[in-house]
């Protein structure tokens, strides 16, 4: 037996979308995490309701890795059409659990197989007929916690976790795991290198949480009253959560009554139209959307741009153009996002790098569109939005809401009724709104997308339309300041940086660990909104190279820095990028960044 | 002389906005007036009244009517949609949109459906002139097969009718009317703003600049020579009492939502408002004969509005702060505890 490795390994299930294999990966997934081993569970999905080829990695690391990688140490294949191809994914020495009656004809001979006649354990040994199907998934998780030692415990954890709605079904799936386990334990003997062995200190205190999860909580506690969406992956389950978290904490279990309004929209037109209607009339508003969605949703943007309207917009991004890869991630609206609508636009993004500020950045979204009365994106991707990462327990939010600049009838009493809706009174360059239903004579003004002055008069003065676009620029330049920071780390004193936003944070942390090791480390700016804080070209200042990694074609945000850079910084920016759909590994940004950077050659 | 005060104790001058900048002789600019007497006689407080419209001739009406009220000039044919959100948002505000033909019959057409769809609570007024006048006489979607533009072109396509597909749509209120008909106007925006669900009052408005020539039937003539009003309208609040004094069987009384009366006093053949058929009926029959059929033709006063079928308070959701809106600290730290 070669030499034992030990928790430093990744699963890969190739299985049939529908088959309900989803499941056994999930139990798979929590057992693990039960023995306190950090897991980094990523699927590959297809845009298919059945039938087609998925495949669900499954990342185990002692040092918490959660970027995915190419490197397949354990195949489970259950997919006869990609077995094959499925096949060569695995490193050399990998093992390879594996259904029986697949062809082993001209097939690796560096890996260890372990045959399992899953089809015929299931018939034999199931008797649920209804259930079988997905039961037989199961068998493969006793087989796997065969292979690798998962002790039983663990597994009842997974079960039970699973299944918490639905207790019925613990023992059934436990039975069918018993089912594997057995007959790995009577038919094989361990010949491969791979172990699990129980940790303490790495996932204590932590839990397991989707990005949408974690932006849906975000919204509930930062008070969303008005949601409105269109169905669109890899969006609709943000506000699935939501629907389901206001179902359980926002109705009055009496009357029925409800403490939030979410409607499900003809189209994303009407889903940002009612979301910029509600903000207007006073609530906290949002919709989420993906792409597609984003694209129809520009012209309704570029009016709460104008007409200053506090709104939050989701966008959990996915591979475009046009319809693209509608189940594969990418960092490739931010630029589109930034200026949406036509004119001269630019909105305050915020770009959650972790699924804890998915919660996060969801919560405080609604501050800053009241704070700053205009519309808030919210970009997350397919990769940090539908995967479930370990995260430190979310903290209780600590501030109260911030309503924003909203006068009251006794402001305007106090005022004599002497305000203007967009009038600079601060010298922030943010003016003060009354809502609808305020009981004022002078309370009321008319909102337009068309021109208008500081008393929202209509206007086509060219003096008045300028001033009203400094203005906006300005409100900009206030948000600047006050967006989330970037998070910045320098202990490497490298003469070489790193600039990264959204889920590419997990490859760039490893990338770093990985170049650390070999006597390489470069420093790390992670960028957390647009526009761009002032830092940013301070931290290009500071370095000899600096390099931006994103998911996307283009290099979106290495253009964005480049135009805000000082002409004399600008050579000093590099673009790494990753765009094929999934999600961005390590070795994507350590391999063109050793070979472009003559520092670290 | 003092003007005489409506029962929440203001003029009728308060109920104007500024001056139109539409054209002399415009019917939107009646329309206008209509809204305006009818906002003060039913003592419509204007900090309560939330003008929403979209983009066009049509949309730009809300400034010229209660200039103290909030209002909304959303996009091109999307108000429903502004409207849907800001409702929800405020269920205490009366929503009164204004919107036109192409507004409403061609780019806003799908939002226009699912609002009836979903029956939200506002007033939806068409001013309906069959053109587009502010890109200068381009036919809209509701003119007619054959009506004859400004330069002679002839429309070939059929009208979109918006009462008739909100018939279609089952929704909860449907009018037509037309903009020199005060008479008629009045009641039924009343009555329109009355009815807790969608209101649709499409109004023929002609275009005196690009659709009030011969050929058009959207014109001032054509209009007075073909109205067929189906019934007398009256519409009496609910803080006044109803007097009948027509002979019994000539008028048909309806009660709305806040306790106001509608008085449909026959005029030819008697026509049932909350009888669906019959109303698609009428519309045909005076499609078939060449007349605009006018009045009240469709009233549900069962159906129940979005917010209500929703669950929504009637307390404003905008109001509600972090101690209805957040989970307690246990709350949240039990709810986490389950993601383990």
């Amino acid at each position: 037996m070669t030499e034992q490795i030990i928790n430093d390994l990744t699963i890969q299930a190739a299985t049939v979308n529908g088959s309900g294999s989803q499941t056994a990966n999930l139990i798979l997934t929590r057992a693990i995490f039960r023995m306190g081993i950090p897991v980094a569970p990523k699927n590959v999905f297809p845009s298919n309701i059945e039938g087609l080829p998925t495949w669900y990695q499954l990342r185990i690391t002692p040092d918490g890795h959660m970027a995915r990688t190419d490197k397949v140490d354990i195949l489970i294949a259950f997919n006869p059409a990609t077995w094959r191809e499925d096949l060569l994914s695995v490193r050399s020495g990998g093992a390879v659990i594996h259904e029986q009656a697949f062809s082993n004809a001209d097939i690796r001979s560096d890996l260890t197989y372990y045959p399992v006649p899953f089809s015929k354990l299931a018939k034999a040994k199931i008797q649920n007929d209804t259930l079988r199907k997905q039961l037989a998934n199961m068998i493969y998780v006793g087989v796997v916690a065969g292979v690798l030692g998962i002790p039983w415990e663990a597994l009842e954890h997974g079960v039970n976790r699973q299944f918490l709605s639905k207790p019925k079904a613990v023992q059934v799936n436990l039975d069918a795991i018993k089912v594997g386990l057995d007959y790995w334990q009577d038919n094989f003997s361990k010949t491969d290198p791979y172990l699990l062995r129980p940790m303490t200190g790495l996932v204590e205190g932590k839990v397991l949480v989707e990005g949408n999860q974690a932006a849906a909580l975000g919204a509930l506690m930062g008070g969303v009253t008005v949601a409105a969406w269109y169905p669109i992956t890899p969006s609709s389950s943000l506000c699935e959560y939501l629907i389901a978290y206001t179902d359980r904490f926002r109705t009055d279990a009496k009357t029925g009554e409800k403490r939030v309004a979410i409607v499900q929209a003809e189209d994303e037109l009407a889903a940002i139209g009612m979301a910029i209607g509600a903000g207007w009339a006073g609530a906290r508003s949002m919709t989420s959307t993906s792409g597609p969605g984003l694209s129809l949703m520009a012209e309704f943007v570029g009016l709460g741009y104008y007409a200053e309207v506090p709104v939050v917009i989701f966008d959990i991004q996915r591979i475009g153009p046009s319809t693209g890869l509608p189940t594969r991630t990418s960092q490739a609206d931010v630029g589109f996002a930034y200026t949406l609508s036509h004119g001269d636009t630019k909105h305050l993004v915020l770009l959650p790098g972790t699924v804890e500020e998915c919660y996060e950045f969801g919560r405080d979204a609604f501050d800053y569109a009241d704070r700053f009365q205009t519309p808030v994106f919210v970009l997350s991707d397919l990769d940090l939005g539908m995967n479930l990462w370990m995260t430190p327990a979310f903290k209780y939010p600590e501030k109260p809401f911030d309503r924003g600049k909203v006068l009251s009838k006794e402001d305007l009493e106090r005022l004599a009724g002497d305000w203007g809706r967009y009038r600079d009174v601060d010298g922030d360059a943010v003016a003060y709104r009354t809502l609808p239903g305020t009981d004022h004579p002078a309370a009321g003004f008319f909102t337009r997308g068309s021109g208008h002055d500081e008393n929202a008069r209509y206007t086509e003065n060219p003096e008045a339309y300028a001033r009203n676009m400094d203005r906006l620029i300005r409100k900009l330049e206030t948000a600047r300041a006050a967006l989330p920071a970037p998070v910045v780390d320098e202990t490497s004193k490298s003469p070489i940086g790193l600039i990264a936003f959204g889920s590419t944070h997990a490859a760039v942390l490893e990338a770093r660990q990985d170049l650390a090791a070999a006597s390489k480390p470069v420093d790390y700016m992670r960028v957390r909104a647009l526009p761009l804080s002032h830092e940013v070209a301070a931290f290009v200042a500071r370095h000899e190279h600096v390099y931006v990694v994103e998911q996307n074609r283009d290099g979106q945000v290495f253009d964005l820095i480049r135009l805000e850079l000082p002409p004399e910084l600008v050579g000093r920016l590099r673009s790494i990028r990753h765009y094929n759909g999934q999600p961005i590994p390590a070795v994507a940004i350590t391999e063109p960044l050793l070979n472009m950077e003559p520092v670290l050659a | 002389m003092s003007a005489t005060l409506n029962r929440v104790g203001l003029p009728r001058d308060a109920y104007k906005g500024a001056a139109t900048t539409l054209c002399a002789g415009c019917g939107h600019n009646s329309i206008t007036n209509h809204m305006i007497k009818a906002l003060y006689e039913l003592g419509v407080e204007p900090h309560r009244l939330a003008k929403m419209s979209g983009i066009g001739c049509s949309s730009k009406t809300p400034a010229y009517f209660v200039e103290t009220a909030h209002g909304f000039n959303g996009v091109h044919g999307r108000m429903p949609s502004l409207t849907t959100g800001a409702q929800l948002a405020n269920r205490q505000l009366i929503m009164l949109g204004v919107s036109g033909d192409g507004d409403t019959a061609s780019i806003g057409l799908g939002q226009f459906l699912h609002m009836i769809r979903r029956n939200i609570d506002c007033t939806y007024i068409i001013e309906d002139n069959g053109t587009y006048g502010l890109t200068k006489g381009q036919f809209s979607a509701t003119a007619d097969l054959g009506s004859v533009q400004k330069k002679g072109a002839v429309n070939t396509f059929q009208p979109i009718d918006p009462c008739a597909v909100a018939l279609t749509l089952g929704c909860s209120f449907v009018a037509r009317s037309f903009s020199g008909d005060g008479k008629q106007v009045v009641p039924l925006i009343k009555a329109a703003i009355a009815h807790r669900g969608t209101a649709i009052l499409d109004i023929v408005s002609p275009c005196v600049t690009f659709n009030d020539h011969d050929g058009s039937t959207k014109s001032y003539s054509w209009v007075k020579d073909h109205e067929e009003s189906i019934a007398d309208v009256s519409f009496i609040p609910f803080f006044e009492e109803v007097h009948v004094d027509y002979e019994p069987g000539t008028v048909r009384d309806v009660e709305l939502h806040d306790g106001s009366h509608i008085l449909l006093k026959k005029l030819g053949e008697d026509h049932d408002p909350s009888d669906r058929r019959a109303a698609m009926r009428v519309i045909e029959e005076g499609r078939a004969a060449g007349h605009l059929v006018t009045g009240l033709l469709y009233l549900d006063t069962t159906m129940s509005d979005f917010a209500t079928t929703e669950g929504i308070p009637e307390r404003p959701l905008k109001d509600l702060g972090e101690d209805e809106l957040r989970l307690t600290p246990d709350q949240f730290g039990q709810f986490i505890s389950e993601f383990a």
